[in-house]
């Protein structure tokens, strides 16, 4: 069994080889080819999965040692992975939805004519999210970490004729560079503090270090995070990614790597449990990022920022329950994964509806197409009811026990946490409806364009379709299903621990609490856009809204504050270089001519002067020596 | 006596170097053909050498020593330890695909006749063999002044390449192209003589010092080595640090090391791409190859003396290597940067004196001569076919030339070090090696790799993305002749990322000799985990995954 | 008489024939100063040989003597055949050291 492992990572791997390498002869096949991969690494998931409900629950960790990757000195690395239940959830989530997209992307690239590459990236993508999890040990997961960003590097820029991709896929890649950094100093640290970097070997050893270093350890792992997935302060990639084809906005910017850090985090939960700082500073990171990411999306128009934002805030609350320490680990993977279904068939449904809008993407430009694409609609409507948190629907379950798991922090940070989380219910109900009613509901608002173009908004294929089904049908049911006899909590109970905590608040009046804040959302959106008709062009709105709009002036901050003094700091040293550094050798060297040119005036060719030279030398010699002599 | 195999690594190439010179002027294409074939024979000759080596042999293996000059004890020894195999390896390697890249660079111009006499282009692939020679001997050299010699003479050959052959694609009149390229020329030479100058004067000194301490003066880096373990050399510390300094000034310069860097720039950005390529992939690793062997083993106390400053230097070099390569307007300035910015990485993992940085710093040397090579040599071909170096005059080349878009990024991708490709490899490990000894230093040159993914990204987003330029309408994709340039090199960078170990298991030995000779031990971790299983219950396994394949473990 | 003051009068011509050798231009009164050094020379070594009392320094006024002679014949001939292509002894005028 240890060896399917490998498999599991070679199979896309193998795909993306294929794909990119083939040339044009694979063009007409090679979306089968990758999506026949993918869904290839699914089945070896699933196999796995069986394998290891077949054994105890103490048993089920499988390690298998593929090479010894780099060895110098005391530092050790491996090619070795490690498949515990936590890796294999992501693995199935990964898998499972990856092959959906493979599909639906089937159609809904059908007309590009860069199909096949585009599918070799979607493979790429798989086998490094893959390697990403299975690692066991934190530099074979930075190589996974890296590589999801290049995939996510590629797949944001796949339109790269257009400008605005290009810049989004750079700005992508920068920003989660600088997280990079973080990751890159975390495993330094750990291996100057415990002289490996070997999942197994730190994390049971952690009591041993001093908690001044194990804070470090921790804070540069949340930047890491932070890069990854798009949390406070390192959030502005998120948004402009959406440039990207929507399937890979599904994927990746929705489903799967952006929730990279949360698997990170939970992962190291040792090292946090042993450094209060670093968790505090996790939940705060992940309190802020779920109202930033819940505000920012109640102001945008276009539907895929809109979704962007709210993909910023649902993370939020997973780092937020990561951070709680073991009353949150389980319940942060769990609504990791049914976000993953919801989400993704949100980015589908938006896709879709696209689609059939001549990829309009201004949600005040459509407007009532439930009727023309009831498919896309009931779907698009599951997931909605489900990360609103609607009563029995997965949402419901696994955001609920976050808030809850807040207010069970205990104190004032409990009460603060939990209040966050309240309140990001409540504008999340908000921005789902407004998203709801501008897209499916009300009058039509599109006209044609200025070719006279009128969009003939349609159902789009099957190819399409079944996998937004299948992921509603996840919407639904993943939650209660994980929530019957709390089985995914004793699933994953083994790896990550667990513990109650006690909370000042019952269970039931959480949920009532929360029940409370939907309606008001839900309300206060209808109110707002359900009623009226909706302007085509937006109202100017107020100074929250507009600066919500531009994403709470983060990138107008990171211009003022990195881009522009960075701009002339690098024109200065390349002024600098050429003027001064080597102005002074050139300086040097043109010294050197011109001292020789005046020299060469005393070569006048009259032996005559040369003799004169010669006597005064000799003269001043024979001084010299009397000189010495009287002295 | 046993076959001269480390003599015939030179001396193949200088022969060829003669041969393509010899060939008539009529038959300037057979050149290129007879300089390829003996590069090819050197790069098989160099193929034996490594699978000769024997990592856990003696410290230097395939030794030959004669005397040469009696008098002033100089004697013709040549040895080779790992890192000297590695960068052996990474020269033999490089040539071919430089000649390769460089087919059309020397040809007549299109249009022109040249008369029965002409002929540059058998000068051009000669010179290029002729450096093969020189730096090969460099690499295998252990008596001192005999590198030196060899080390300097390269400079011959070098300025005729930069002054002789300039890149013909600089939209500049050709009055100004020709001003640029002597004055990047003479620039190269009087930097790089300047240096091996002060060398000079630290060579006879070295000199002086063995004959008064020894009795009778040496050259002989083993001897040294050796007199001062048994305690029969004893320099007095200021006598060492000057000799250090004149050695390590000139390596500095060939490095480059900030801020004795300037001449890069401009010999990188005038010659043409295949010379750029042998400047700062092959060239320029004599220097940081020197510093390991030289600067450390004749003088480790100076060295450590000299450490903080040196570090220090290296950094800026980082820093400021990356800064202005996001800066630069043009497409091969740019990259000098680059190299810059990664010269300053080695010689960081030289001077942090770990196991990980030193090792680090070699596998680096290598790394980078591979992927810059790729990066300049796809740049190089897409400067041919637009006629300019100039950032600006691109634009949507993956849309007409994807193959050659995807090349380049690629290139891009491994000179900032994207994991799965070598140069992550030798970066983290110079990385962690630093951090070990100087955790400030260590975290600042971290930054670099931020810098790093700007100025790759901007340089492939400027030129590759976005429309299509009308200039850039009509440019075909990568030709037959360079795709076999360009993809063994792609494939040697993921093969070297992915499964480093036999070049680990090399360098290793070699580096913990240096260290030893230094005296620096590893800083111990903190808290060193001891039981290092994976899972509690499985411990068998345990045994299997740190087996200590490499030795490299003390 | 003090044989030191023969050491003056050494210097002396040998400070008048610099002198002419720097300020004359006349390639034969040039030449003419030069053997007047040179004798001035002879001078100092005779005196030299008197004054410590052995022969070496007659030897070389010797030595000097002949090389003189025979600079002399070499010198005239060259100053004659520069005369004979320029017409003139003047030593500025056949100033093609410098390029």
């Amino acid at each position: 069994m240890e060896n399917l492992i490998g498999l599991l990572v070679a199979a896309p791997l193998l795909g993306a080889a294929l794909l990119l390498c083939g040339g044009r002869r694979l063009d007409g096949k090679g979306h089968y080819i990758g999506t026949a991969l993918a869904a290839a690494s699914f089945v070896i998931g699933a196999v796995l999965f069986a394998d290891m409900l077949g054994r105890g629950e103490h048993d089920r960790a499988l390690h298998s040692k593929v090479f010894s990757w780099i060895p110098v000195g005391g530092f050790r690395a491996d090619v070795a992975f490690q498949l515990d239940q936590l890796s294999m959830t992501f693995v199935l989530l990964i898998t499972g939805v990856g092959t959906l997209i493979h599909i639906y992307s089937i159609g809904y690239m059908e007309h590009d004519e860069r199909r096949r590459r585009f599918f070799g990236y979607l493979n790429l993508f798989l086998a490094a999210m893959l390697l990403l999890v299975l690692a066991d040990n934190y530099l074979l997961l930075y190589v996974g970490w890296e590589g999801v960003g290049l995939a996510s590097y590629l797949l944001i820029g796949f339109w790269q004729h257009k400008p605005s991709a290009a810049t989004a896929a750079k700005k992508a890649f920068i920003v989660n560079r600088v997280g990079d950094v973080g990751l890159s100093i975390a495993i330094m640290l750990m291996f100057t503090t415990f002289g490996t970097f070997t999942f197994a070997p730190v994390l049971t050893d952690v009591d041993n270090a001093s908690e001044g270093k194990l804070t470090a350890i921790g804070l540069m792992l949340l930047l890491a995070a932070c890069g990854k997935s798009a949390q406070v302060p390192l959030q502005s990639w998120l948004g402009d990614a959406m440039e990207g084809p929507t399937p890979v906005s599904a994927l990746i910017h929705a489903a799967t790597m952006v929730t990279a850090g949360v698997y990170l985090i939970t992962r190291s939960g040792a090292i946090f449990e042993s450094a209060p700082d670093a968790q505090t500073a996790v939940v705060t990171v992940g309190a802020v990022t779920l109202l930033f990411g819940a505000i920012v999306g109640c102001a945008k128009d276009d539907i895929k920022k809109a979704l962007a934002g709210s993909t910023m805030s649902q993370i939020g609350y997973m780092i937020l329950a990561a951070g709680l320490g073991p009353i949150g680990y389980v319940f942060a993977i769990m609504h990791l994964v049914t976000h993953g279904f919801f989400k993704a068939g949100l980015f589908l449904g938006a896709g879709s509806v696209m689609h059939g809008m001549n990829d309009e993407v201004d949600m005040r430009k459509y407007g009532g197409l439930r009727k023309y694409m009831p498919v896309t609609f009931v779907t698009f409507g599951l997931g909605y009811l489900a990360i609103i948190g609607f009563p029995g629907l997965s949402g419901f379950w696994s955001k609920d026990k976050i808030i809850e798991a807040a207010f069970a922090k205990g104190g004032t940070e409990g009460w603060i946490l939990g209040g966050a989380a309240l309140l990001g219910a409540a504008i999340t109900a908000y921005y789902m409806t407004r998203v709801m009613l501008l897209t499916f509901f009300g009058e039509k608002r599109w006209v044609p364009d200025e070719a006279g173009n009128e969009p003939h908004p349609h159902e789009s294929p099957s190819s399409m379709t079944i996998p937004m089904i299948v992921l509603a049908v996840g919407s639904v049911f993943a939650g209660g299903l994980f929530s019957l006899n709390d089985s995914f909590l004793k699933w994953l109970e083994p790896v990550t621990g667990h513990s109650h905590g006690d909370s000042p608040l019952s269970a039931a009046t959480v949920t009532a609490g929360t029940m409370v804040v939907l309606v008001i959302g839900v309300a206060l959106a209808w109110a707002q856009y359900g009623r009226r008709p909706v302007p085509r062009t937006a109202p100017r709105g107020s100074l929250l809204t507009r600066a919500a709009r531009r994403d709470l002036l983060q990138d107008d901050f990171n211009h003022v504050a990195l881009v522009k003094p960075g701009q002339y700091l690098t024109r200065g040293l390349v002024y600098v270089d050429h003027k001064l550094v080597d102005g002074v050798v050139n300086g040097t060297a043109a010294g050197v001519g011109g001292l020789s040119g005046r020299l060469r005036k005393l070569q006048n060719g009259y032996a005559r002067t040369y003799a004169v030279s010669m006597f005064g030398g000799a003269a001043v010699l024979i001084a010299a020596t009397l000189l010495m002599r009287a002295v | 006596m046993s076959f001269p195999l480390l003599t015939a690594t030179a001396v193949v190439p200088a022969l060829g170097a003669v041969a393509t010179a010899a060939v008539p002027a009529a038959q300037r294409a057979a050149a290129k053909w007879v300089a390829l074939g003996f590069s090819l024979v050197t790069l098989a000759l160099a193929a034996i050498v490594l699978v000769r080596f024997d990592p856990g042999g003696a410290r230097f293996q395939l030794t030959e020593s004669h005397a040469w000059i009696k008098d002033f004890g100089v004697r013709y020894e040549l040895g080779v330890d790992g890192i000297a195999v590695a960068l052996l390896a990474l020269t033999a390697v490089l040539i071919p695909f430089i000649i390769l890249a460089g087919w059309h660079d020397a040809d007549p111009l299109e249009g022109a006749r040249p008369n029965r006499r002409w002929r540059p282009t058998q000068g051009f692939f000669a010179l290029i063999l002729m450096v093969e020679a020189m730096v090969v001997i460099s690499f295998e050299a252990t008596d001192v002044f005999l590198f030196y010699i060899f080390f300097e003479a390269m400079l011959i050959p070098m300025y005729f390449l930069i002054g002789g052959f300039g890149d013909r694609a600089g939209g500049r009149s050709e009055e100004e192209t020709a001003t640029q390229r002597s004055y990047a020329a003479v620039k190269f030479l009087l930097y790089n003589l300047a240096g091996g100058l002060i060398m000079l004067a630290a060579v006879v000194g070295l000199y002086a010092v063995t004959a008064d301490q020894l009795g009778t003066g040496t050259f002989s880096l083993q001897e040294i080595v050796q007199a001062r373990a048994n305690g029969h050399l004893n320099m007095a510390s200021s006598t060492e640090r000057l000799l250090f300094l004149g050695f390590f000034f000139a390596f500095a310069v060939k490095a480059p090391l900030w801020p004795l860097h300037t001449w890069l720039p401009n010999a990188m950005g005038e010659s043409t791409a295949p010379v750029a390529v042998l400047i700062t992939a092959v060239v320029d690793k004599v220097g940081t190859f020197a510093m390991l062997r030289f600067c450390l083993q004749l003088f480790p106390e100076a060295s450590k003396w000299a450490t903080p400053a040196i570090m220090i230097l290296a950094l800026i070099s980082i820093i400021y290597g990356a800064l202005l390569a996001i800066g630069q307007r043009d497409i091969k300035r740019l990259i000098a940067y680059a190299s810059i910015s990664h010269f300053g990485f080695i010689i960081l993992g030289i001077f942090a004196m770990t196991t990980q940085g030193q090792g680090g710093a070699t596998l680096y040397m290598v790394n980078h001569g591979v992927s810059t090579a790729a990066l300049m040599l796809v740049a190089g071909f897409l400067i041919t076919r637009r006629g300019s170096r100039l950032i600006e005059d691109y634009g949507g080349v993956q849309k007409v030339a994807p193959v050659l878009a995807g090349t380049f990024l690629i290139g891009g991708l491994a000179t900032l070090s994207l994991p799965g490709l070598a140069p992550f490899i030798s970066e983290f490990l110079v990385l962690v090696g630093t951090f070990s000894r100087y955790p400030v230093f260590g975290v600042i040159a971290t930054v670099g790799i931020v810098l790093a993914a700007l100025y790759v990204l901007i340089l492939y987003q400027r030129t590759m993305t976005g429309p299509v330029k009308a200039e850039v309408r009509s440019m075909p994709d990568l030709r037959v002749r360079e795709l076999v340039v360009v993809a063994p090199l792609i494939a040697l960078l993921i093969f070297l990322g992915v499964y480093p170990k036999p070049l680990a298991n090399i360098v290793n030995p070699a580096v913990d000799h240096t260290l030893s000779v230094v005296d620096k031990k590893d800083p111990r971790p903190e808290h060193p985990v001891t039981d290092a299983g994976w899972f509690s219950y499985s411990p068998k396994s345990e045994g299997a995954s740190h087996d200590g394949a490499s030795g490299g473990a003390k | 008489m003090n044989p030191v003051n023969y050491l003056y009068l050494a210097a002396l011509l040998f400070t008048i024939g610099a002198a002419g050798v720097v300020i004359r231009r006349n390639a034969i009164v040039l030449f003419m100063c030069v053997e007047l050094m040179l004798n001035a020379c002879n001078l100092a070594f005779v005196t030299f040989s008197r004054l410590h009392g052995n022969l070496d320094g007659q030897i070389i006024a010797f030595f000097t003597m002949v090389v003189a002679a025979a600079e002399v014949v070499v010198g005239l001939a060259i100053i004659v055949t520069v005369f004979r292509s320029r017409h003139s002894a003047s030593v500025d005028d056949a100033s093609l050291m410098k390029l």
